[in-house]
């Protein structure tokens, strides 16, 4: 982890009709480093991670991304920028093959995109590089599947392969592990774990599951209610009495 | 999957060869004339089918790859055929007079004169891709369909209004356009039907590299997850764009071949029901397959010429419980309910008794 700011976000607010989703939330992501953010139900993080992805634009406030103002910058430019997603809700192209889903991504890092009348298998490069993302999230075996046949724990992984297929600096988990069984979850924290060391990427993490949180997490924000509430180390969040009151609850009690 | 190819290709290459050689061996089997009576009867009935194969395909390019349900592709047709009948009766006839080249047996102008009608069709179906996009894209689903309808509604008011009586002429269209007599599908059919044929042939053939060229992959990316593509980096306006032109030239240049077919381009050729055929077809094959709405376009064909000799201008109403037994039963269409084999007759049943049943 180095000292350099990889992403900013300066007083960001978004609001939809009189519901505040995100609350002037400023924010500072370290290069290299895995920042989680956590916060009940409702507490504006998906908001947050639409806002940063540029799924949403928000209504004041900036963003910066490698120290340019990406605030509004439409999602696919900054695919291309080093920004990659993955959704908490599993989003996939459903009647496309694994392989086809991943090689997508791969395809859309290069430059041939608006090649019309060769065939798309004369590029060998993106379905190489398609097929090194398939290992990495353990789907090899399955790339002849169509992504709607997978399992959910299956889907899963696929859901973060497309997001690693664009090759991205910066990586957006929005709740990575939602709707796992708890036997599942280690498997995918070791390939978050793989995938942000191997190549020294930053990423920010949404995750409900706290120990998760605790123990794969360089720095936690908390956010409720639109609004950070606290940031500092996972041993500064459980023992702040703030974060606790707010939003660890018994849970805290299960930590210690 | 390769061998699962091959034998596709080897299915269209056996249909190609056999479409090639349907007038000799029509001819040969029935000791009839190669371009009167029956065997012409007959071509002409396949002209019909190769033309609106073509145009059927165009429109699995919107529906079936690109996931856009347009209710306004009629435009890009009736725009090819408008096109290309208003410079042979309004612009050809004063060139031919003042210039004739020819070499050998072959008049030169009347042949260039040709190309450029087309070239002016593919740029005139260009432009209304261009505007259907721009103005359809930024809805979606219901709103987009009943957009493209509204353009293509506001076209077929444009070939209909009286302003321009001298030039379309309005209601009744134009009619006896001068087509070449080399190519006139009166004189020379079994030239035009060689023609309308390879036209067929060669859109298929471009049609498939399309859309299993890396662009083609996109606009299904699109189809399927607009927000996924957004996020990998592909802006699904321009790919939907990029579809929609696709689909918009070829609907043009066939609707351009359909004019010298008929000689005639009519308001009917831009309205609605000439999409709603189209969407019939390719439901009737199968969305997204290409080589279905090829299929739906020929059993189309068929039905309307027997249904026509066996219940008169009732046939609609027949052909519409049959195109109603078919979504029950094939719900992917023929070649989409194939490829999946999931033919179920059990569901189709119970598909139809609980349509039957919801109406009590």
């Amino acid at each position: 982890m180095t000292n350099e700011t990889i992403l900013e976000a300066q007083n960001l607010r978004k609001s939809f009709g009189g519901l505040i989703a995100v609350d002037d939330v400023s924010i500072q992501i370290a290069k290299g480093s895995m920042h989680a953010i956590i916060g009940p139900n409702g507490a504006g993080k998906t908001t947050f991670f639409n806002l940063l992805s540029g799924m949403m634009s928000p209504d004041s406030g900036k963003i910066f991304y490698k120290g340019e103002n990406i605030t509004n910058v439409a999602p696919q430019r900054r695919a291309h920028m080093g920004i990659g997603r993955s959704f908490q809700i599993t989003n996939i192209f459903p009647n496309l093959n694994v392989l086809e889903n991943i090689r997508l991504g791969t395809q859309a890092m290069g430059k041939d995109n608006f090649r019309f009348f060769s065939l798309a298998e004369r590029y060998p490069i993106y379905v190489e590089k398609a097929l090194e993302v398939i290992d990495l999230v353990g789907l090899r075996g399955r790339e002849g599947v169509l992504a709607r046949n997978l399992a959910h724990g299956e889907k899963r992984k696929l859901e973060l392969g497309i997001m690693l297929s664009t090759e991205p600096e910066l990586l957006l988990f929005d709740e990575p592990t939602a709707g796992m069984s708890s036997e599942q979850v280690p498997e995918l924290i070791e390939i978050i774990n793989k995938v942000v060391h191997l190549k020294s990427s930053t990423a920010i993490l949404v995750e409900h599951r706290m120990d998760m949180v605790m123990s794969v997490s360089d720095r936690i924000t908390v956010m409720a209610q639109g609004r950070l509430l606290a940031e500092g180390t996972p041993h500064e969040i459980a023992h702040n009495a703030q974060v606790q009151a707010a939003y660890l609850g018994d849970l805290y009690g299960e930590l210690v | 999957m390769k061998s699962n190819n091959r034998k596709k290709d080897i299915g269209f290459i056996i249909f190609v060869v056999l479409a090639f050689a349907f007038p000799f061996i029509f001819s040969l089997l029935g000791q009839t004339s190669l371009t009167e009576g029956i065997n012409k009867f007959w071509q002409g009935q396949l002209i019909n089918f190769f033309i609106m194969a073509v145009f059927a395909m165009s429109y699995d390019l919107l529906i079936g790859y690109a996931g856009m349900l347009s209710f306004g592709h009629a435009a890009s047709f009736g725009g090819g055929a408008y096109t290309v009948a208003l410079l042979l009766t309004h612009v050809a006839p004063g060139i031919l007079k003042s210039y004739r080249i020819f070499i050998g047996n072959l008049n030169i102008t009347e042949i260039v004169i040709l190309i450029m009608c087309f070239l002016a069709a593919i740029l005139v179906s260009i432009l209304i891709g261009l505007l259907f996009s721009a103005s359809a894209m930024r809805v979606k689903g219901a709103y987009f369909a009943m957009l493209t309808l509204a353009l293509a509604t506001a076209l077929n008011l444009l070939a209909r209004a009286t302003d321009f009586v001298e030039w379309t002429g309005a209601d009744e269209g134009m009619h006896g356009v001068p087509v070449p007599m080399w190519i006139n599908p009166t004189q020379n059919r079994l030239t035009f039907y060689f023609i309308a044929l390879t036209f067929m042939v060669v859109a298929y053939l471009l049609m498939k590299r399309i859309v299993s060229s890396p662009t083609g992959r996109v606009i299904q990316a699109t189809r399927e997850n607009e927000d996924r593509s957004r996020m990998i980096g592909y802006n699904p306006v321009t790919y939907r764009t990029l579809a929609f032109v696709i689909a918009s030239v070829f609907a043009g240049v066939a609707g351009g071949l359909y004019s010298l077919w008929t000689t005639s381009a009519t308001p009917s050729m831009t309205s609605s029901v000439t999409t709603v055929n189209a969407l019939i077809m390719t439901i009737f094959g199968g969305m997204g397959t290409l080589i279905g709405p090829i299929l739906g376009a020929g059993i189309m064909q068929i039905f309307s010429q027997f249904l026509y000799t066996w219940f008169g201008a009732r046939w609609p109403l027949v052909f519409g419980i049959i195109f109603v037994l078919i979504v029950m039963f094939l719900p992917y269409g023929i070649v989409g309910t194939w490829r999946l084999q999931g033919f179920k007759l059990k569901q189709g049943w119970q598909r139809l008794l609980g349509m039957l049943k919801s109406k009590d």
